[in-house]
């Protein structure tokens, strides 16, 4: 260890502990320490927890799930508790806090690559994990809402014998398109950050089937010179696609709403709050996985807490900017004059059949945000996960006074009528749940859920300029 | 030259260590060469003497093509093949096609970039010679190996191992091609 430079020298030329970057990792541990780290836990036993959590998500996937689609697809969207004038219920709020979850997932992975943030590499895979397998939940549901689910394929331009084309002026077409091209983008991003990890996995593999599997998956990666160049630049434009993502997706959603005439939805605001809400939502999402899985999989040296703290502070960012967005739209409803937007938003928080989730609204989203101003708060991760669970909550029954508060007394007194979900309705969104956290502890257990490579990049150790990455003395 | 040597393989311990070598073999008379790291090693493209990577204009040329096939498309199907009036609005007009066509830009770009970068590097690829080679395993863990092709000109298995040696590797071993 001749030629690496004297430590103690560089320590005096190093800042005060206090303006020092905290380390991505911590424990300043060698390359070889952090593969085994990183990839214990996928050739690892399967641990306890995993089962007990596996085996009620997987009920409400495999049995809970089919039932309710099945049942919804041969008898029509009547058994759920849309009707007239309430033709958007559970169905769509869930769409849309589902395609919420999955944004922050890509906000971390690709925006925070963009701007070279080193501690999303512990982070960014699970990031994406949360987005592929939302956005799948939440494809789903407007695939079943149009009620003849099998005849989805009109919405795609197919010729086909009746000479019928898709509508392309429609919002409604615009969101078959971002969805889907959600879905591929993020999960060739997530595959294609993944192979490099395969050929980890594929090198350790000690059996013969694990061997066979990862070297299919790994598709002959080596890691030369020539192949990390293509692929870091393949990396960066797919980052940049998914950040264009982050910000179409939900946008187009919230189009659906403020192209209508609709008091509460026709507002300009709607494209950038639904991208805002999105977001907060999936951070808090983002808490609520970081935390346990940290704990459960003893990644404390990975994902540190400030790795978290940062997250919460994300989530804080994005809390305060949809804070301003409510403020804004009661204040535009009131400055507008419009005695029906005012009438509208009134009745949010002090009318009768939904004034409680209003007040929910209000107490999660605007109140226990600000929680998250407090470093004490912000460094327990108890407190971080309940808080996590809450923003879901809190978001969810956003979207649900955006859906069904406009929709159930409109511009007609004649036209008014309430709206209540039914078992399917509750059925199906159970079935989500544990179709996302089956496929989630399927990943976390089975794959690399940590980007192998890329946290050992953003380590010292990695760095050829670095002496702990074997610079010499002088070198540069 | 034996037709059974694929390379000689070069084994260093830290990415500063292979950088310094890679520097030595860049002004070398060698050419059929290449480096293999755990992870990306800043600087690296450089001494190698890597330009712009392709699978940008890849990307662009998927985001091109789909933009404008989903502008024709829809020319196609609402205007030309089953004209629909929605609203008194134009048949067609190039504003109202921007949503579709740029959402399908991206996944055009992303198909670009992916397929760019597979093609590239010429993968998918199920079998090579260094895959083989039980300590070439630790390069997806904390080595850092440069092979010289038995390809190479200059190639000599003697010669090329005490030339490896003398730029610091740590372990030299011939890699047996694979038939």
């Amino acid at each position: 260890m001749s030629e690496i430079a004297n430590i103690e020298e560089l320590k005096k030329l190093a800042p005060p502990a206090e303006l020092r970057r905290a380390p991505v990792v911590e424990g300043n541990q060698g390359l070889g320490w952090l593969t085994d780290k990183l990839s214990a836990f996928a050739e690892a036993k399967v641990p306890l927890w995993w089962k007990i959590a596996f085996v009620p998500a997987a009920f409400a996937a495999t049995v809970i799930f089919p039932i309710c689609l099945f049942y919804q697809v041969f008898t029509g969207v009547g058994v759920w508790g849309n009707n007239h004038p309430d033709m958007w219920g559970w169905d769509i709020v869930n769409f849309i806090w589902w395609v919420g979850v999955a944004h922050a997932g890509t906000l971390i992975s690709a925006m925070l690559f963009l701007t070279r943030q080193h501690w999303r590499t512990t982070i960014g895979r699970m990031a994406e994990a949360m987005t592929v397998f939302s956005v799948a939940m939440a494809g789903l549901y407007p695939a079943i809402h149009v009620g003849r689910a099998w005849f989805d394929w009109f919405m795609f331009p197919i010729p086909n014998s009746n000479g019928l084309w898709p509508q392309f002026k429609s919002p409604l077409m615009w969101d078959v398109f971002a969805v889907n091209t959600y879905l591929m983008v993020s999960s060739l991003f997530w595959f294609m950050g993944m192979i490099p990890d395969f050929a980890v996995l594929r090198d350790r593999s000690t059996t013969r089937v694990r061997k066979t599997i990862f070297s299919f998956l790994a598709m002959g990666w080596t890691g030369s010179a020539w192949q990390w160049h293509h692929y870091e630049k393949a990396y960066v434009v797919l980052c940049g696609l998914c950040t264009l993502l982050v910000f179409t997706v939900s946008s187009i959603v919230g189009l659906d709403f403020c192209t209508a005439q609709l008091a509460g939805w026709h507002a300009t605001i709607f494209p950038l709050y639904f991208v805002i809400g999105a977001v907060f939502c999936g951070f808090g999402m983002m808490l609520v996985l970081l935390t346990s899985l940290r704990k459960l999989c003893h990644l404390e040296n990975i994902i540190t807490k400030s790795h978290i703290d940062k997250v919460a502070k994300l989530c804080l960012v994005s809390g305060l900017i949809i804070n301003y967005i409510y403020l804004m739209e009661i204040f535009i409803a009131w400055y507008s004059g419009d005695p029906y937007e005012r009438w509208v938003f009134g009745h949010r928080f002090f009318g009768h059949t939904y004034m409680v989730f209003g007040w929910m609204l209000i107490g999660i989203n605007v109140c226990v945000t600000q929680l998250l101003w407090f470093k004490k708060i912000r460094s327990n991760l108890v407190a971080l996960f309940i808080i996590g669970v809450l923003i879901n909550i809190g978001m969810w029954s956003e979207r649900f006074v955006i859906v069904v508060g406009s929709l159930y007394q409109d511009y007609l007194p004649a036209n008014w009528g309430t709206y209540h979900p039914t078992t399917w309705d509750v059925g199906l969104y159970i079935g989500t749940l544990g179709a996302f956290f089956m496929l989630y502890l399927l990943f976390v257990k089975f794959l690399p859920m940590i980007a192998i490579s890329e946290v050992k990049g953003a380590t010292p150790q990695a760095d050829p300029h670095h002496p702990l990455g074997g610079a010499l003395k002088g070198d540069h | 030259m034996s037709e059974k040597v694929y390379g000689l393989m070069a084994e260093f311990d830290s990415p500063g260590a292979l950088l310094r070598a890679a520097e030595k073999m860049g002004v070398s008379s060698y050419r059929k060469w290449d480096c293999f790291t755990p992870f990306p090693i800043h600087g690296l493209d450089k001494v190698m003497g890597y330009r712009n990577s392709l699978v940008g204009w890849v990307a662009l040329a998927g985001g091109a093509f789909m933009f404008l096939n989903i502008v024709g498309l829809i020319w196609f199907a609402n205007y030309f093949d089953y004209p629909v009036m929605v609203g008194g609005k134009p048949l067609f007009s190039p504003p109202m096609t921007f949503v579709p066509a740029y959402i399908m830009m991206i996944m055009g770009a992303a198909f670009g970039a992916l397929l760019g970068m597979f093609g590239l590097n010429q993968l998918p690829r199920l079998h090579h010679p260094l895959l083989f080679k039980k300590r070439f395993e630790s390069v997806s863990r904390d080595k850092f190996v440069i092979v010289i092709g038995a390809n190479d000109e200059k190639f000599c298995v003697t010669e090329t191992k005490k030339m490896l040696e003398s730029l610091g590797a740590a372990n030299v071993e011939i890699v047996e091609d694979q038939p």
